[in-house]
């Protein structure tokens, strides 16, 4: 391939980009950089946010490390994400080949699916408090009805994080729309030529469906991944992230820090603890997709 | 008739997808039916499926309770004027990624995409922080302002669409002596309306149930936004469930009335930013 010159850019073009982009630019170091900076700073103060802060090095680090409620928040965090995020990916899935093919009336049943989406997160959680209410939920008077006794759910600290992992099914509907749109973007002839060549509908499914919606579940998979590392809503409303700080959340714990006790220094370092974890899972799915995302265009070995 | 016979024959698919469907609609169900039972029968055993006299005035004394009203204009005032700031401030940026070559265009579009995995609790301590000293928390200015300085997902989104849209009739507007923005404002946004409806319902939907943001930055009541007031609906020891059910119902109905009316922008908007609201 030829090497390309160097573009050229000629200056009414540079400052009109620069002139358009500037309200972005402008926010980007307003509410990003900027707070980044306090934020790092601030780590590594006492600051109580009334009195002056005072420096204390990496103590807020090092308190981190030995604080035994923070090392709780991780484990929620991660359990709760390591489980959520591939039943997201999975039940998405399986909802979008459900609703794939073009029959009649299944607008109907997309669009139920969608429907728990765009409750907002607070009244999600309300419905599902009262769902897995002891007494008086749905899903306690079914069991009753078939002679089981249901745990207490959220108010019980061994049932409370498997109560989150219960209702959070009722949200498959996003996960679901991006994989339709990822599979309606299959073109329809390969199904036939592989028809044509004698494969059956679960080879059709593993040779052909699941590598070309690869792209899709990789992007599926950071987004999840970015987003369920910062749960709080659920656990804030449903639990306040007890009992027995079961479903204390790492951001729930900030928050707390931050906004209970005004410990900001601490809670800077715990927010810089939950950056470093959102960046090294991103960076890990990222690296890893060349050995599993399969763009179409590209040559297909083997 | 012919659809009867489609249904015929793919029946164990139907099957199943009403069996999904009712595991879906359940909770919708559970949560109007709750709403209209009287104190006697909302922890009736065996499943009391439907109220025996649906009580309509839990609604008003549910709304009552709280000042729902004063909520919902304190949701609104942000709602509409984050919709303002997204669609001014989005479609100069997107139109400036999309059309001029500069030098380090390539490197800040990266950068505005990169911010997409930074996570809000990260910058919230400090905002809170920047905010307190500017004396604007308990104001709805830290939901609103930022709103005018762009969002990657949105600026990502009507960069593509602008790119879409081919360039003869804006070189022509140009040979005429237009200005830039007014190529923008008079050509590229007219064409992009479909894209331009997604970002305001979006945002829309994200301002109105938006919790951890007026959660840090509103403390009066009186100041509440809408989701902020459903959170705190408690009695001091008990909860009124069926009063909670019908506040949930009546929140909610904005939202899913944009949806009803615009699905179809709502789900583009899913399917363009893989996220909800």
């Amino acid at each position: 391939m030829i090497k390309k010159a160097n573009p050229t850019y000629n200056r009414r073009n540079t400052i009109a980009f620069y002139l358009s982009i500037s309200p972005w630019l402008i926010g980007f170091l307003l509410f990003a950089l900027l707070p980044m900076g306090i934020s790092l700073a601030v780590s590594f103060t006492n600051w109580d946010l009334i009195g002056s802060p005072g420096w204390v090095g990496l103590n807020n680090y090092q308190r981190l490390l030995n604080d035994p409620t923070f090392l709780k928040s991780i484990k929620v965090t991660f359990t709760y994400t390591f489980l959520y995020v591939p039943l997201d990916l999975l039940g998405g899935l399986m909802l979008a080949l459900l609703v794939r093919p073009k029959l009649p009336g299944i607008g109907v049943f997309r669009s139920i699916y969608y429907l728990p989406v765009i409750f907002s997160g607070v009244t999600f959680v309300v419905v599902w408090m009262w769902m897995l209410n002891p007494e008086g939920g749905l899903v306690n008077l079914a069991l009753a009805a078939f002679g089981v006794q249901g745990p207490r759910w959220l108010l019980d600290p061994n049932w409370a994080l498997p109560a989150l992992l219960l209702m959070s099914f009722w949200g498959w509907g996003r996960s679901m729309v991006l994989f339709l749109g990822a599979l309606q973007a299959i073109p329809q002839e390969i199904y036939e030529a592989a028809q044509v060549d004698g494969a059956g509908k679960l080879r059709q499914f593993f040779r052909i469906t699941l590598p070309l919606i690869t792209p899709m579940l990789f992007f599926n998979l950071v987004l999840s991944i970015i987003a369920t590392f910062q749960t709080f809503t659920s656990a804030f409303v449903a639990t306040n992230g007890g009992p027995l700080d079961a479903t204390l959340f790492l951001v729930l714990y900030i928050y707390r820090q931050a906004f209970e006790y005004f410990n900001m220094g601490y809670a800077s370092a715990l927010a810089w603890a939950l950056l470093l974890i959102v960046l090294v899972f991103t960076l890990l799915v990222v690296r890893s997709q060349r050995f599993w995302v399969f763009y179409l265009g590209e040559e297909v070995h083997g | 008739m012919d659809n009867w016979k489609i249904i015929a024959k793919n029946l164990p698919r139907y099957i199943l997808l009403m069996l999904v469907g009712v595991l879906f609609i359940a909770p919708v169900f559970w949560m109007v039916s709750s709403a209209l039972k009287p104190d006697y029968e909302i922890f009736a055993f065996p499943i009391k499926w439907l109220p025996t006299e649906p009580q309509w005035q839990n609604f008003k004394e549910a709304l009552t309770q709280q000042p729902f009203g004063r909520f919902a204009i304190n949701t609104l005032i942000i709602a509409i004027s984050t919709i303002i700031g997204h669609l001014l401030s989005c479609s100069i940026v997107a139109y400036g990624f999309a059309r001029f070559k500069a030098p380090g265009s390539g490197f800040f579009f990266v950068l505005m995409l990169s911010t997409l995995m930074l996570p809000y609790p990260v910058i919230m301590v400090p905002l809170y922080i920047i905010f307190s000293r500017l004396g604007w928390v308990n104001s709805f200015a830290p939901l609103i302002l930022p709103a005018f300085f762009g969002n990657a997902f949105y600026i990502f989104l009507l960069r593509q669409t602008f790119r879409q849209i081919p360039t003869d009739l804006e070189d022509a507007a140009l040979m005429d002596g237009a200005t830039t923005l007014q190529t923008l404002w008079h050509i590229i946004l007219p064409l992009a309306k479909p894209a331009l409806a997604t970002v305001a319902i979006f945002t829309f939907q994200a301002a109105w149930n938006d919790f951890l943001g007026p959660l840090i930055f509103l403390h009066d009541q009186q100041k509440y936004t809408i989701m902020l007031g459903l959170s705190f609906f408690r009695g001091a020891y008990t909860v009124n469930w069926a009063h909670l059910m019908a506040a949930s119902i009546v929140v909610s109905l904005p939202v899913i009335l944009v949806y009803v009316l615009a699905q179809r922008q709502f789900i583009q908007g899913i399917a363009f930013t893989g996220k909800k609201g």
